[in-house]
């Protein structure tokens, strides 16, 4: 298979097949607590494919230009960790400074995206593979809109669910749990699509 | 002593980490497949948890106040590294089954907000009681989501078939079951307490 259709499944796997929110439970902090409306998850999806891809780019490098020169292998997590941290404040500042529009939108989900254990779980991911740089950046665009398509089902079905009559004890996040339930069922019929 | 106490139930029922406050669900729902697999990460995630309590709480004087948080990140990661190589080197079968959620105990919000909210603010004794307390909260609740889930989906009980006749459901097994087993238990824990307040 010629080099682009590999990507395309690479791209289509890790969006749907093997959606990171429905079939491997990353991110599920943000899932739960940024879908109540449609816009706040798109600038949710907006900040992390942005981490998430320069995350996979900077932590490829440090890892097979700094770490395993050096032998280093089992300061993996900590040194991902950190790297995160830092680019995530840095990519803030800059931000801040060069497009304070962009800040305004994306501002407030950027520090809480150091935490968010997708981004770390994607980097860590592509090292498990082996991908290579275009493989992780390709990799890295897919996982960020499988989150985001999962973030605006989610937040479009909340929205409506706020106006039904649902038994007391199941109110709030018990019948989210159960509408994200339901909604990974049918990711699950993306099972088979590629191999 | 009554201090103590306190703080070790505080953990387990009115701030359980999975069930109420609803954080570090990923590991929750990701390895609860088998009751086998939530022990195994219960145990993985109690070792960082009081260790960064511990440290925490014993470094706060000489802890700088504007670096606190990449502070607490380095102790969490190097106890979880700690953690990931005990468990690749002595249970190789378990470093499989847990995979990735072993290292992305780093970023598991349960540790690293009772690093800033409680052990940062405590004394050693009361970090050690709260982080034992929240320990065996989110071990309790991971292992009744394994048992509900072992149980409803292959029909064993750490791989001990139960009622002969019972024909267990595959999808429990798979992501679905996750979340309808901890929405499950959420509904149950929130109509108890109704049932307990209203008396």
């Amino acid at each position: 298979m010629n080099l682009l259709g590999k990507l395309l499944i690479l791209f289509i796997s890790a969006a749907l097949i093997n959606n990171i929110v429905f079939m491997r439970f990353l991110a599920l902090c943000p899932f739960v607590g940024m879908s109540t409306q449609i816009e706040v998850s798109l600038g949710m999806g907006a900040a992390v494919t942005f981490v998430m891809v320069m995350a996979s780019v900077v932590t490829f490098f440090v890892y097979y230009y700094i770490l395993v020169p050096l032998n280093l292998l089992f300061l993996r997590t900590i040194a991902f960790i950190l790297v995160i941290a830092v680019l995530v404040q840095l990519v803030e500042m800059v931000i801040r400074k060069f497009s304070p529009n962009l800040y305004k939108a994306m501002g407030i989900y950027l520090p809480l995206i150091t935490t968010n254990c997708a981004i770390l779980g994607v980097t860590l991911l592509n090292i498990n593979y082996g991908h290579n740089l275009i493989e992780a950046i390709v990799y890295a665009l897919g996982v960020s809109l499988g989150f985001t398509i999962a973030l605006i089902l989610l937040a479009s079905i909340r929205e409506r669910l706020s106006y039904s009559d649902i038994p007391n004890f199941w109110q709030g996040y018990p019948i989210v749990f159960i509408t994200a339930g339901l909604l990974a069922l049918i990711f699950l019929g993306f099972q088979g699509l590629a191999h | 002593m009554k201090e103590f106490f306190k703080y070790l139930i505080n953990g387990i029922f009115k701030e359980n980490p999975v069930l109420v406050l609803m954080i570090g669900l990923c590991s929750v729902l990701a390895v609860s497949t088998t009751v086998e697999n939530a022990i195994g990460m219960g145990l993985a995630f109690s070792f960082v948890m009081i260790f960064s309590n511990l440290f925490v709480s014993s470094l706060r004087p000489i802890i700088p106040n504007n670096i606190r948080i990449p502070i607490f990140i380095v102790v969490i990661a190097t106890f979880t590294t700690i953690v990931d190589l005990i468990i690749s080197a002595y249970f190789p079968e378990l470093y499989k089954a847990l995979g990735i959620f072993i290292p992305l105990i780093v970023v598991n919000c349960i540790i690293i907000g009772r690093a800033e909210g409680f052990a940062y603010k405590h004394n050693v004794v009361e970090s050690l009681a709260d982080g034992v307390g929240i320990s065996i909260g989110y071990i309790w609740a991971i292992v009744a989501l394994g048992l509900i889930r072992e149980f409803l989906g292959s029909g064993t009980v750490l791989d001990k078939v139960i009622i002969q006749s019972f024909n267990p459901a595959k999808v429990f097994s798979m992501p679905p079951g996750a979340f309808w087993g901890i929405a499950l238990l959420m509904g149950i824990l929130k109509w108890v307490q109704q049932k307990i307040s209203r008396r």
